[in-house]
């Protein structure tokens, strides 16, 4: 006997499950298939190929009419199904027609998800799911503009295929790198790198604010910090919510998606789901496999076989030319969890693992995913991989034989390979030098420029020199930054210049990090070299600092914190002390100590007040004193000539000067100065990171002074003959400091390393690098010299609270 | 019994960071990591007290401001050469809120 299936929606899923029915039960069914959209069942991940023009329309449909024709299916396309009587076991069709069923199955798929911004039902703004919007696309000319919103699969697919056709194409996506779903930084920083290379914008961390049209019809998109992006179409890629309209007024079970059972039954014995629209176990659907196994076990539900949904690990592959990449199972870090990690960024390749016990849980793969499906294999199979562990990352290739040593690799190198690419230089001349004396690795570079320029080959040319050295190769001792590298300070300063890295996860990725996101200890060292070296490029990472300098306060022993604010020179007012008074008093601060950097400390103020007194200290004009951070603390004065019988020049107007130019730069540790009178020195200047002496003939300048934990006298960097030169000095020293120390070497360690000679040829001698060295700190400052204290009250304040107060509910 | 209360967005805790919640026991830290999960622990550091949600976030650890011992997220442990552990709690984030146990909150009282 024959039973009447009606299946509302033609998409991925039903045609699948039709296929699997009709071929098992050849007319048992008589099928009604209905589908809003005007044609039958097309692949509809092709849509992209389609648009990249790729691939024709009539290339990716799936069952054509004679497909539908031979087994008897009753096509309404173009048709909606209004809604469903399951009393009656009816549906209605959008022009009224009823339809009986014995069995009905919903695949109704997914909404694209619209935010709901102003302007957002302006002509021209569309989302990305169907032919009618590939086609919108596909429509626009060359040279015209096109304005992306969202950074995963399908926006990025939409982009490169619009792209492709020559339109001007911006990605805007609000998290911090694209496919955060799929992607880790790390790959997503390489990804956006590709793309860019195929001339899309990528615009990352970017809200969306309006979006602003003429005549109806969009012009631009406009994002919170301002920016106008204009276009010509603005597509829509954030996000699909399961359809389900249909089965809600009818009264199925619905949470997020129609809620079905193992069997993809609803609430409704007799009625079906399948695909993107159905909630599974709390989970829902976004890609074809799982909707494909969801198809069989429907099928096979239907033809009263024993069958059950199971969840697996997914994969995801991005569809866009010259974009590799693979990401599957699950790669969040855990307790237990291991990462392995292998970079090579000379071919732009990146590869994750990670593993928990002796098994694969997740993988992410950039620029080299030929062996994916074996990784993806391990993962679904939970292979275990203890045997494979050292070599696993090499894929199935290395797997099997003997272990891979990699002195045993480099010793089976020929002659003529090539070690340095930079310098061209091949393993038989590295040997050769090492035979005619160059016994270590400054040597060999000295001599045939191996591992001179981007560095990232030194690991190699080391075991070059310890295969032909033997035993009397000694691994240099220099301390790696931390555990994440094998690079030093020095190296991954000069790294991040030459090869222009301007971002932390391009760091990781091109020098090569062990880890995915660094630690305590590296992550506060890049987050300075970023922002010292690209000021305007790179965003200062607040997540990537100490406590203090993140909360602009020094933490104290019993998690309160002390607030100093900057006395110009040491100079005050009454009404500044008065507003120190009333803080102090207003916030119950339990100590207030004068510092010994001439200004006044108050102790003990509680974290979720400190937006507050901040705020009531700015109104007096008191600004943040910066004695938590690596950078400019005090500039400590004696009054001078103004009062001094003694004073020779204006110490303590000099003191401010200095201080108003410096106030708010970071520096590699922190930098303190002071300004005296006369050689008497009463600001005990001869001790300070930049000290300055007057005498009657003008300035002495002293630089690499301590008095912490090592006293050390200043060095004489030069006498100058008026305010202005001393300034400049001041400047040039403080930008050549920041622009080559390690983090945390105070300037005196900084210049022992370098010697006084080269600080004094560059500052004072080289005018040409003296002016660019003031320019260049300008330009930092441009950004940097402002009130953080300012900025927080007004923009953060709700930061500083607690995010929530339980004590006040468990009391009722 | 688990009783998930709501104790604001996901959006509210900086990525790689954490903002604390009162309870009538003490502060609890939530944390937010790189891959977005929440993590709920004590605030206070079994070493000398330091406040946990002020440190430095990095995979599933935080490394103490006081003195950098540095704790799973996961499972409340120092790290490394340090012994000690903390104290976690039920958290998990639903639809970009994030939830908190209030029986477990409770149940610490009573422990
Ligand atoms: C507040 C103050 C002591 C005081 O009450 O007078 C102070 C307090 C601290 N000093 Fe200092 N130093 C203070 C003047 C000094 C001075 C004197 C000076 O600047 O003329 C020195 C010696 C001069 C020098 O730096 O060469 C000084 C040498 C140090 C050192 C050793 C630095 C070194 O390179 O050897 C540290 C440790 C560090 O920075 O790593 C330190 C660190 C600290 C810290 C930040 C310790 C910490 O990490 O928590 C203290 C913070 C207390 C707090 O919560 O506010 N403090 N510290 C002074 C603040 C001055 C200001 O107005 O900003
Ligand atoms: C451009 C693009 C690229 C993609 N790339 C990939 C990829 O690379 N890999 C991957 O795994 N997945 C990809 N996907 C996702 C994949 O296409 C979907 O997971 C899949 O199509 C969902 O299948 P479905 O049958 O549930 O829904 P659909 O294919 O959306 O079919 C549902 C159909 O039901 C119709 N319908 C809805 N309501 C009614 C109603 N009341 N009456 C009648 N008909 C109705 C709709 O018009 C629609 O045609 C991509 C998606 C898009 C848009
Ligand atoms: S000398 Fe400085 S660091 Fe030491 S206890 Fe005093 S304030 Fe703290
Ligand atoms: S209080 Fe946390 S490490 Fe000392």
């Amino acid at each position: 006997m024959t039973q009447k299936l009606v299946v509302v929606g033609a998409g991925m899923a039903s045609g699948r499950m039709l296929e699997h029915l009709i071929d098992g039960q050849p007319g048992d069914w008589d099928v009604t298939l209905f589908n809003a959209e005007p044609r039958g069942n097309y692949n509809r991940i092709m849509l992209s190929p389609v648009l990249a023009g790729d691939k024709t329309y009539e290339e990716i449909v799936t069952h054509d009419d004679d497909w539908y024709a031979t087994r008897g299916v009753t096509c309404r396309f173009g048709e909606k199904v209004a809604g469903i009587d399951r009393a009656a076991k009816t549906v209605m069709a959008a022009n009224g027609d009823v339809l009986p069923y014995d069995k009905l199955v919903l695949a109704t798929g997914s909404n694209p998800f619209i935010i709901p911004l102003p302007g957002h039902d302006l002509g021209g703004v569309i989302a990305y799911r169907d032919l009618e919007d590939t086609e919108r696309m596909m429509a626009l000319a060359p040279g015209q503009k096109a304005v992306v919103i969202g950074g995963g699969l399908l926006g990025l697919e939409a982009a490169a295929g619009m792209a492709a056709r020559g339109v001007e194409v911006t990605v805007v996506h609000i998290m911090g790198h694209l496919m955060e779903r799929q992607l880790d930084e790390a790959a997503g920083f390489l990804l956006r790198r590709a793309l860019m290379q195929k001339n899309i914008t990528v615009l990352c961390s970017a809200n969306s604010k309006e979006i602003v049209g003429e005549n109806g019809q969009v012009r631009a998109l406009v994002l919170d910090d301002g920016t106008e992006l204009p276009c010509d179409l603005l597509v829509m890629a954030v996000g699909i919510r399961p359809n389900t309209a249909l089965a809600q007024s009818a009264g199925l079970a619905v949470g997020r998606g129609i809620q079905v059972d193992d069997q993809m039954r609803t609430s409704d014995a007799d009625v079906f789901a399948v695909g993107e629209c159905v909630e599974h176990d709390g989970a829902l659907f976004g890609l074809v496999a799982p909707l494909y196994d969801q198809a069989k076990v429907l099928a096979q539900t239907l033809m009263g076989e024993q069958a059950a949904f199971v969840q697996k690990s997914l994969s995801t592959k991005l569809k866009v030319t010259g974009c590799d990449l693979f990401s599957a199972g699950d790669f969040a870090d855990g307790a237990g969890r291991e990462d392995i990690v292998f970079r090579d960024p000379a071919r732009g390749v990146y590869k994750r693992l990670v593993l928990e016990g002796n098994m694969v849980r997740g993988a992410v793969f950039y620029g080299d995913t030929a062996d994916s499906s074996w990784f993806f294999g391990l993962i679904k199979d939970e292979t275990d991989i203890s045997e494979m562990r050292d070599t696993l990352i090499f894929g199935p290739a290395y797997q099997g034989g003997s272990a891979v040593d990699p002195m045993a690799a480099v010793a089976a190198l020929p002659d003529d390979a090539e070690i340095c690419g930079c310098n061209g230089v091949c393993k038989g001349q590295i040997v050769e030098a090492i035979n005619g004396g160059a016994g270590d690795l400054g040597a060999v570079r000295a001599k045939t420029k191996a591992s001179a320029s981007c560095g990232t080959c030194t690991g190699l040319v080391e075991q070059v020199l310890a295969l032909t050295l033997g035993d009397e190769f000694k691994m240099p001792a220099a301390q790696p930054v931390c555990g994440c590298t094998d690079l030093t300070h020095e190296e991954v300063r000069r790294l991040i210049k030459s090869q222009r890295l301007t971002s932390m996860a391009a760091v990781h990725q091109e020098l090569g990090w062990k880890t995915s996101c660094g630690c305590h200890v590296c992550r506060p060292a890049l987050n300075y070299y970023l922002l010292a070296d690209w000021p305007l490029e790179y965003k200062d990472d607040p997540q990537s600092r100490f406590i203090n300098e993140r909360k602009h306060a020094n933490i104290q022993k019993d998690g309160t914190f002390s607030v100093v604010p900057r006395m110009w020179g040491g100079m005050t007012t009454p009404n500044e002390l008065r507003a120190i008074a009333d803080a102090a008093e207003k916030y119950k601060v339990p100590t207030v100590h004068v510092t010994g950097g001439q200004r006044i400390d108050l102790l003990g103020v509680k974290g979720e007040d400190l937006p507050y007194i901040w705020a009531d200290l700015n109104k007096a004009g008191l600004v943040s004193g910066h004695a938590y951070s690596k950078g400019l603390r005090t500039v400590k004065t004696c009054v001078g000539k103004e009062h001094c019988r003694f004073g020779t020049q204006d110490s303590s107007g000099l003191g401010i000067k200095l201080e108003k130019k410096l106030w708010g730069s970071w520096t590699p540790h922190k930098v303190k100065l002071a300004v005296s009178g006369c050689p008497r020195n009463c600001a005990e200047a001869t001790c300070k990171d930049i000290g300055v002496v007057c005498v009657d003939s003008g300035y002495q300048i002293g630089v690499a002074g301590a008095a912490g934990m090592d006293v050390k006298e200043t060095e004489r960097l030069a006498d100058v003959a008026t305010e202005e030169e001393a300034i400049e000095l001041a400047t040039a020293f403080m930008q050549l400091y920041r622009e080559n120390a390690k983090y945390l070497d105070r300037p005196y360690k900084w210049v022992a390393k370098v010697g006084l000679d080269w600080v004094k040829e560059r500052v004072v001698h080289d005018l040409a690098e003296r002016k660019r060295l003031v320019e260049a700190f300008e330009l930092s400052q441009s950004i940097y010299r402002k009130d953080p204290w300012a900025e927080h009250a007004r923009e953060r304040a709700e930061t500083y609270q607690p995010m929530a107060d339980l004590t006040l509910e468990a009391a009722e | 019994m688990t009783n998930w209360i709501d104790i604001g967005s996901l959006d509210d805790i900086p990525r790689r960071g954490a903002r604390k919640v009162k309870t009538v026991m003490g502060c609890v830290a939530v944390f937010r990591t790189g891959d977005d999960r929440v993590f709920a622990l004590d605030n206070a550091c079994p070493h000398k007290g330091g406040p946990l949600a002020e440190g430095i976030v990095h995979g599933h650890s935080v490394t103490c401001p006081l003195h950098n011992w540095v704790f799973s997220l996961e499972t409340g442990m120092a790290q490394g050469a340090d012994e000690g552990s903390v104290a976690t709690f039920p958290a998990r984030v639903e639809a970009g809120r994030v939830l908190l146990d209030a029986e477990r909150l409770a149940a610490r009282s009573a422990a």
